[in-house]
């Protein structure tokens, strides 16, 4: 039993293990919904058709999908260089200043190149902010968990600052800015499909889940398919020997958390430019801290990322369908089922790990009787 | 076999409910959605929440609530309600105001309701206080019952609202004295400052150590911290909202009572009767909507001297002899 065991087929690690892994999340969660009288039954499936069931839970579940692949990848492209961004909160926070700005003060740009501009500059802001602890992490040695996590209070404070005292509307009592034009707006797909004659519910879901897709694809080819993202690579397993390879990991860290930035900054575009069409106090949500659980949980292979967020989107718009059918269920509950998922997920990924290995590998070494 | 006979009793034991509440056409729904933050929060949403109870235990009709996570179901929400033919549907605080304008259109048949916001539309109610008002009157009390001639206000987020708070109270000084020092500090810019008590504790510590003896908190749960230290020092505190006199027996002088309770009660009961109407409701001293605290808790520490001088500025409020001015229309304070 002590020999090292085989690694695990390709579509057991995507795929089998996963999926055990959220069915024990579920399970688990199922005693708690018994617990506090109700049917853990019809509440997953209060869950699945809230969030699956008709067009506009599937809108709303992909808007929030959306926000997940994003966070997700900023976070995963980290992890490839060895490093840990907990900073993509206060990134995408700092990339909806930008886009505010550009969506506010650029409105001469002619039709929807506002909105592009607006997109770029969302991940310059977000790129800009996460450039200094991934400066201070290349050369001043001062770790990238600490910054990152100080940095997400300054963006916080620096927000409120702006949205209190600065850019909000005199005489108005929310923090948030004025309306956008409509040309600085990512475009709706209830919109975008009712020319066609096709009727879809009015959700937030908008094309910045194409952007999201696009983003995911980018990031497949850069670590796997660039020499950029081999030296990525090789700078998070082995920095040490990174160097005797002629790479520089302050390089790669600071390129790799510029990406990051620059992705966390599609949270910013999904939900200032996709949604609100204003920036707002903390529209961040906490979306970019569970992009950690999503990198986690897909295994931060983009494939993995958008199965993940995907998943997170189920368990976000079917938990508001939960809360809302089953007052018994409150908010805290959906949070206690979104914990035990990240848990199995994440913190006890290999805890089946090792019973499937030892059966796969029984399977297929024992000769058949 | 019984699993699925006992289902379809169910199913039809659920569509004769149905049928029974159908029959009483002239029952309302009414419906809560509370804000980002907590319904128990021993303070504004709580308000709402008591409001309700005692409607429901006066009315016999049930209400439902709803605690939202974040910014993106504001509008998905209120659809959900309005299309499940909830009404009037009560939303707590003004960062409401948007999405409200917003779903209030696409249900002209439904009632809204909003508290601190304005929001005109011919089916929204708009229930707005007047804080300054009550803020006056403890700070008349403060002011009468001060030995150090200091006093402090310690606001949760730095917002017009709160603000208007803050000057209403510090009027209420000046009236008293003029020499009188009010220390004025908010919490925070953001919304984690409605939920800080240690650091209004320490702002309200920083205060005391500059000499205030009486600590004023309009901070939400931060209050709590702020009421916590005050009476630690053997200072008072002055609660907000709901009546706090009760959190520390004999260390809080009083609170500015903001009756969102009575506001949503109100806005049910008018809906039940057939009486609701939408538009702005200014609730002032004289309509009932802000006041002081007076109970067993507090009256070992609130002189009747105190108190004759707060009714007196009260009843000159309501006359209009004393005109307190409202932060909000100029974003400054006059003291």
């Amino acid at each position: 039993m002590s020999s090292p065991l085989k690694p695990l087929p390709a579509w057991a690690d995507v795929a089998l293990i996963p999926l055990i892994n959220v069915a024990a999340a579920f399970v688990i969660s199922g005693f708690v919904v018994l617990a506090i009288g109700e049917n853990p039954l019809e509440a997953v499936q209060i869950l699945i058709t809230g969030a699956l069931g008709d067009l506009e839970g599937i809108g709303f579940t992909l808007y929030y999908a959306t926000s997940f692949i994003f966070t997700g990848l900023a976070v995963a492209i980290c992890f490839h260089a060895g490093l840990f961004n907990i900073g993509v909160e206060g990134q995408a926070y700092i990339a909806g200043l930008g886009a505010a700005l550009a969506a506010l003060y650029l409105g001469f740009l002619p039709g929807y190149s506002l909105v592009v501009v607006a997109i770029a500059a969302a991940a310059l802001f977000g790129a800009a902010f996460a450039a200094i602890p991934g400066y201070l992490q290349a050369k001043r040695d001062s770790h990238i968990v600490i910054t990152t996590i100080m940095f997400n209070y300054i963006a916080s404070a620096l927000m409120g600052y702006l949205l209190v005292d600065v850019l909000r509307v005199p005489g108005q009592m929310n923090a948030e800015t004025p309306g956008f034009s409509k040309y600085a707006a990512v475009p709706q797909f209830h919109e975008l499909l009712a020319p066609l004659g096709i009727q879809w519910p009015v959700t937030p879901f908008n094309l910045s889940f194409l952007l999201a897709l696009a983003a995911a694809l980018a990031v497949w080819l850069l670590i796997w398919r660039t020499r950029l993202g081999y030296e990525v690579r090789t700078v998070g397993a082995n920095a040490t020997a990174a160097i005797y390879g002629g790479i520089s990991p302050s390089r790669i860290t600071i390129i790799t958390t510029l990406l990051s930035g620059a992705l966390a900054g599609g949270l910013a575009v999904n939900v200032i430019l996709g949604q609100e069409h204003r920036l707002i106090l903390e529209f961040t949500g906490g979306f970019g801290f569970v992009g950690i659980a999503v990198a986690l949980m897909g295994r931060a292979h983009p494939v993995g990322i958008i199965l993940a967020a995907i998943l997170f989107g189920v368990l976000y718009q079917g938990g508001d369908e939960l809360a809302f059918d089953k007052p018994k269920i409150s908010r805290d509950m959906i949070v206690v089922i979104q914990g035990l998922v990240v848990l199995f997920a994440g913190a006890l990924e290999h805890m089946f790990r090792r019973p499937v290995s030892v059966l796969l590998a029984r399977r297929t070494t024992q000769p058949p009787i | 076999m019984f699993g699925r006979n006992s289902n379809i009793m169910t199913t039809a034991l659920f569509a004769g409910g149905l049928f029974t509440s159908a029959a009483y056409a002239a029952d309302i729904k009414p419906a809560i959605i509370y804000d980002l933050g907590h319904k128990f929060d021993a303070s504004f949403n709580e308000g709402v929440f008591h409001g309700a109870e005692k409607f429901k235990k006066d009315s016999g009709v049930d209400y439902r609530d709803l605690e939202i996570q974040n910014d993106a179901e504001r509008e998905q929400d209120l659809r959900k309600f309005a299309k499940a033919g909830y009404s009037p549907i009560m939303t707590v605080g003004f960062s409401w105001a948007t999405a409200l304008g917003k779903v209030a259109d696409e249900f002209p048949n439904t009632k809204f309701a909003i508290i601190d916001a304005d929001v005109d539309k011919p089916n929204v109610q708009s229930i707005k206080f007047k804080e300054q008002e009550g803020s006056f009157l403890v700070g008349v009390i403060a002011a009468k019952t001060s030995k150090t001639g200091k006093v402090g206000f310690v606001g949760g987020m730095d917002i017009p609202l709160i603000s208007a708070f803050g000057c209403g109270y510090a009027q209420g000084v000046k009236y008293v004295n003029d020499k009188d020092e009010v220390f004025a500090n908010m919490t925070g810019t953001d919304f984690h400052a409605w939920t800080d008590p240690v650091k209004g504790g320490e702002l309200a510590k920083s205060q005391m150590d500059r000499g205030a003896d009486i600590v004023y908190a309009a901070a939400g749960a931060t209050g709590q911290g702020v009421l916590k230290a005050a009476a630690d020092a053997g200072k008072l505190g002055i609660g907000v909202d709901s009546d706090q006199d009760n959190l520390f027996p004999g260390k809080v002088l009083t609170s500015m009572l903001k009756h969102v309770d009575v506001a949503t009660y109100k806005s049910f009961m008018d809906a039940k009767n057939g009486t609701w109407k939408p538009g702005l409701l200014l609730l002032g001293l004289k309509e009932g909507g802000v006041d002081y605290a007076t109970d067993e808790w507090n009256k070992s520490v609130l002189t009747p001297e105190a108190k004759a001088a707060a009714d007196a500025a009260k009843a000159d409020i309501i006359s209009g002899k004393i005109q307190v001015h409202d932060f909000r229309t100029d974003n400054k304070c006059p003291v």
